[in-house]
Parts: C-alpha cells; structure tokens; sequence
C-alpha cells in the first residue's frame, strides 16, 4: 500500500499498520512460522507470547493438517507431532484467542491446508477467526482457480487473503495472483517445499524487484530461509522475510526422548528469534 | 428433484474449470498451476490430434494387446445360477492389469511436451510396474514412490519395477501408504516442475487428470460395447466394477453412463467391515472433502484428518476416490456398494475354482458383489464384470491370510 493509500486508510488493519511502521521505520520484518500445538497447546501458546517480544513482526501460526503436500520433513514432523497432543482447527482457534487476551498490536496470519477448514464449514471458520482476532490466511492449496471457496468469502468477512506467488508464476499470470491479494504477497522464492532448498540473493533480488513491477503489496520471502544472515540478506530486497522449518526444527531440538516438551523448550525458540530479527534493525 | 432427473446426459463433464458438479477442481500449490495448466493445454491438443490417437491405438494395440477379450464366464454362471456373467479380461493386458492404458497415453503426452523425467505414486504395486514398464519403453527415468508399508507386502512387484530400471522410492512420511506416497510424488513435482511429468495412476488428482485417466481407460468400456453386441446383439444389462480410486470403473463405465437401461454398480473396500471403521469405502463410508487436488469423498475425522484407508487389497486403501464417481454417486446413476476382505476372499476363490482364472484382489470385491447379485437375477440379464487385473501379485497374500505357509 502506497503512502497516501496508508493516510487515507482510516480503518488501517493490524497487518497493514505493521507493514507501514515497518517502512517508517525503514526495515524489513521478520515473519515468524510455528504449527499450532507443536508439541502441545501450553507450550505453543508460551511461545506465541513471547515472540512479539522476541521480535517477530508478523506471527504465521501453522493449522496442523495429516498431508501437508506442500511442506517438507520438518514441517511435516510438527503437523505430526500437534495432531498426536490432540491439536484440532478448533483448538487452533482457541490458541489465537488465548494470545489475543494479552496482545492487541501484533498481526496473526493462520496458515494450512484447505480440507479442515472446508470441514469445519467455511462460514464457521471465518466467524470464529474474527471474533479471536485472526489478521489473514494463507492457504497452500486454493490457488485463484479456486478462489470462490475461500478467498471471496474470507475477504467480505474482512480478512486478509495472503496469496503466494511462485518462480513458476510468470509475468502473464501474475496478474491473476496479485488480483485478490492483500496484507502481503509470499514471495515462495525456490521452486520445492518448505525448508529445503535455499534461494540466491541474486534471484531473491530479481523476483523481487520483477514482483514490485506489478504490485504495491508489501512482499515477504520465505522457504528456505535458516539463519540470521540469511534473514538479514532478504531483508535488505523485501519488506519482510519468513522463518519456519528452521523454528520448527529448533522445538523438535528440545524435545525428550517420548517427544516431550523439555523444560526452557519455548525460551530457546525464543531466543532464537531474537537472533533472526537481531540482522534487521534499521 | 434429485440431480439424475435433471439431466438427461452424464457424459459432458468436468466443465472448464475441472469439476464434475461440487467435484474436482484444481486444488493444488501456486507452483504447480502453471505446470497443471500446460498439462491441461497438451492433453486438449493431442486429444484432437489424430497422430496422437494413432499412435496410441497402435502401441495398446501391439503392445498392450488390446482388445482385450470379452469372455462368457460359463462355469461361474453356471455355480451362480442367475445372471450371464461376462469378463472384460483386462487382467490380460501386458504387465496384468487395466493400469497400462493410462500409463500408455500419459507417457505419449509427457513425450509430446518435451518431459525427460517421469514420477508416480503405487499401492499395489500394479501402477508402478505399469509406469516402470513404458518408461523402460520410452527410455525415460522414472522415480516410483512407494508407502513402507505396500513395499512390505508387495515384494513381487516392487522387484519388477526395480528390473525395469523405476527407481523405487519408500515412502517413510505420515503413515507410509498409497496417500502419503502421493503426497511425496506431489513434493516431488513441486522441486522438478521444469522437466518432470507426473504420470497419476487414478481418475483423481488436480484437473485435467481425472478426465484424461478416465479417457484413457474408457478403451475398456467402449470395446465392450462393441464385443457384447457382436456376442449377444444388444447391450449389457448392468456394468460390475471394483474401486479404489476407480480408474477401472470409470473406464468400464463411462461409454455406458448415457444408456439408461444398463444398470452400473460400483463395489469399494469394505475390509472388515463399514461399521468398524478399518474400511476403504470413502462414498459409503466418508464425506466430501478436499485431498490432492481434488474435492471428492474422504475418509476423515470430525476435523478433516485424513484417515488411513484399510484393505486386503493394497490397491483399493485410498482415503479418497475419483471426484467423477462423487458427482455419480450423488447424481443417482450409478450404484455404490460394498464387498468385505472376507467376501472378496471367497470371490477369489470361486474365479479361481469355477473358470481357472486367478484374479487380482481389486476385482475379487467386483466378485464377491456379482456372487450376490448375479443369482438373483435372470438367465438372460447380461452381467459385465471388470476383471482389472491378475492375481499372481496376490498370491503370497492370500496364503498367509489362508494360513498357508509358501515361503
């Protein structure tokens, strides 16, 4: 959203003030992924309370699904492990609105797979989001071709719909992507899953630029992305960049051998957040 | 007014945008649209191409061995004491099974636009050796992957296909089976868009696959039109087919949806029974949901989990089922039953007995369906049952199960 855009936008949501303060305050933002309830709902939610603190700008929060096609072993694992502690769309819900009691400020995107929410009934899911205070939704497998079922709805119900573009998304169909998008774009800067390959900054930097062409959406990058100065390079060409198998893999690290959560468990996560985010002050 | 009475046609689907009424679709990441949508371009293109045709004709032709026979199963009518039972011997077919129709005309198009790398998902086993078979064929590498839990029980073939030169990846992630290897096809062809084709051994799957599996196979269905009205001079009475994910039903059953005088029964997976929840029968016992691709029935918990699917028969436990048999199921056209372990155990078991013909445990679920209905029928009501595919598969399955010990 351009400036005068921002000013005019009295009813400015929580995601686009962020994005805005971001760019007054002249860096990019760090997008933080974790699967609800991995390795259990207490523990996901001590984390979540924290990470606003530990500096995570935008909060994706990962609803678990049994095939998540698009995801790699680590996220796999974590979907996995949050659907054996019991976790439920429901419950992932529940978790939004338990971080909300105590923050207002920070923009929580859900991000998953289509089959839970068609489940739960679309007009039900998007009733509960907003009334705990969900910001947006990725949803890895409605491309626009299905954009009645989701998107048109999730829209009207004022919510933000975070579409994801594609090294395979070329110029002629960009278009059709941008179309419905809002809050940002996500940028999926290697053609694979999650947390495996890993993008160059010379082709961060091209896509990047390639996508300004065509929208003033704030961009966000992710797959692939690991450590600080990998974050710190992508910050420097998008508005944001994500974070998630490698945060995934730091709570798999801190589990017992029954896959238990050990104690210090969310202060570790944390702490690594505070690292990512230490490469994008201004 | 239910669906059936509105429509006076069942053959015209999917519309443009991939459904079969509320099923189907495109339900697939960002990265692989573009790729789905140049699947979809080059199939419409070679579908017109009379070459294409050409081609494909000659290799099911002289490689395939088809027509396959429409064969009067005279001693098993006979013990049935009903209905004239027919098999359509697809089970004859190079390889043993109605897979390499599809394989056939999928690895004709993947050459058409230029793929060099060929990926597929198995259960049994039966797709994959089809798919390791002509991309041995075309001199194309091929990737298989396999659930570790099917590896286990499908030793004979997962040595075929390595003889065939496949690539047989296991399959570790969510619960090891036919869902999850089609999940790791999927990742699969996400990080290999550029040079990969993916070669779906079902009517399921993102648009266009279950139309083009569905053409693909329907060679089944329209020669049996043809050989019934040479054998008996009409059509057939009603259609018996088994499913999983149903490319042989729909192939036997598509050249017949628009005569409304044949009766067609579809036979899923009961395994040890509906009512205990260890079944494969997602439209008799699952709800609509969406699931590699497509919006069609699911076997799912309250929360839209996936459930894993139970079977004797490796190549029916698949959660799902092809988005056309859905829409049929709703639209009242075609019947949907189903047949337990136990009752496809004794089907096998009077085929092989009565006509000497060992079948695979898939259409020993059509049997055990025909066992019930053919007697209740008249000598003159003509019965085609699909007989998709070869038992020799099965056949250290079937000891174990019936406690003999040929190891």
């Amino acid at each position: 959203m351009s400036d005068a855009a921002v000013a005019t936008h009295l009813a400015q949501t929580r995601l686009e003030k962020r994005f805005a303060d971001l760019k007054a305050a002249g860096r990019a933002g760090l997008v933080t992924y974790l699967t609800a309830g991995d390795p259990d709902a207490a523990t996901s939610l001590e984390i979540l309370q924290g990470l606003p603190a530990a500096g995570a700008d935008v909060i994706e929060i990962g609803m678990p699904f049994s095939d998540p096609m698009a995801d790699g072993p680590a996220i796999q694992a974590a979907s996995l492990r949050a659907l054996n502690a019991g976790m439920t769309l429901a419950k992932t819900l529940d978790l939004v609105a338990a971080f909300r009691q105590a923050d207002r400020e920070a923009p929580v995107v859900l991000m998953g797979y289509y089959n839970p929410i068609y489940s739960m009934g679309v007009e039900a899911f998007l009733a509960r989001a907003v009334e705990v205070g969900v910001d947006g939704l990725i949803v890895v497998d409605l491309p626009p071709e299905e954009d009645r079922e989701l998107c048109a709805p999730a829209r009207a119900a004022g919510l933000h719909w975070i579409r994801l573009a594609t090294p395979t998304t070329d110029d002629a169909r960009l278009p059709r992507v941008l179309a419905e998008v809002s809050g940002f774009l996500y940028y999926v800067s290697v053609m694979g899953i999650t947390g495996t390959k890993s993008a160059t900054r010379e082709h961060v930097a091209e896509a990047v630029a390639r996508l300004r062409r065509h929208t003033d959406t704030p961009i966000a990058v992710g797959f692939g992305i690991k450590t600080a100065e990998a974050v710190r390079e992508v910050g420097a060409v998008a508005d944001a960049a994500v974070v998630g198998s490698a945060l995934v893999e730091r709570v798999r690290a801190n589990l017992d051998e029954a896959g238990k959560a050990r104690p210090g468990l969310a202060d570790d996560v944390l702490g690594f957040v505070r690292e990512l985010a230490g490469g994008l002050t201004a | 007014m239910s669906i059936a009475e509105k429509l006076n046609t069942y053959t015209t689907g999917p519309d443009e945008q991939g459904h079969f009424g509320r099923f189907g679709g495109r339900f697939v990441a960002e990265t692989l649209m573009p790729l789905i949508l140049e699947v979809e371009r080059a199939y419409t293109d070679a579908r017109r191409d009379p070459a294409f045709k050409r081609e494909l004709e000659h290799y099911a032709a002289h490689y395939v061995g088809r027509p396959s026979p429409l064969y009067f199963a005279e001693r098993l009518s006979e013990a049935l004491g009903g209905a004239k039972v027919y098999f359509k011997r697809d089970e004859l077919n190079h390889t043993g099974s109605h897979k390499i129709n599809n394989c056939l005309g999928q690895i004709l198009l993947a050459k058409r636009m230029g793929k060099t790398r060929i990926i597929a998902e198995t259960g049994a086993g039966q797709h994959g050796v089809a798919v390791a078979t002509v991309c041995a064929r075309f001199d194309l590498p091929c990737v298989v992957y396999m659930g570790e839990t099917d590896i286990e029980r499908q030793q004979p073939n997962v040595f075929r296909m390595r003889l065939l030169g496949a690539e047989v990846k296991p399959v570790t992630s969510g619960t090891g089976t036919l869902k999850d290897a089609m999940n790791e096809a999927l990742r699969d062809w996400v990080a290999n868009v550029e040079d990969t084709f993916y070669i779906i051994g079902t009517v399921a799957g993102p648009h266009p696959y279950p139309m083009m599996v569905r053409d693909f196979q329907s060679v089944i269905g329209q020669e049996t039109r043809t050989q019934m009205l040479e054998a008996e001079g009409r059509l057939p009475d009603s259609l018996v087919a088994c499913i999983g994910g149903g490319s042989n039903a729909m192939g036997l059953f598509y050249p017949f949806l628009d005569e409304p005088e044949v009766r067609i029964v579809g036979v899923e997976a009961a395994g040890k029974g509906v009512e205990t929840g260890e079944h494969a029968a997602s439209l008799n016992g699952g709800r609509p949901g969406v699931l590699h691709g497509n919006r069609t029935y699911l076997l799912q918990t309250d929360d839209g989990q996936i459930v894993d699917a139970y079977s004797i028969s490796a190549g029916l436990d698949y959660p799902g089922i092809g988005p056309e048999h859905s829409w049929l199921k709703e639209a009242g056209r075609v019947e949907y039953v189903s047949a337990t372990d136990a009752e496809a155990l004794e089907g096998f078991k009077l085929c092989t007995r009565t006509e000497g013909i060992i079948p695979a445990l898939e259409p020993a679920h059509a049997l055990a369906h025909v066992a019930k209905l053919a007697p209740t029928l008249p000598k003159d009501h003509l019965l085609v049952m699909n007989l998709c595919g070869r038992g020799d598969k099965d056949v250290f399955a079937v000891a174990k199960r019936l406690g003999a010990d040929i190891e």
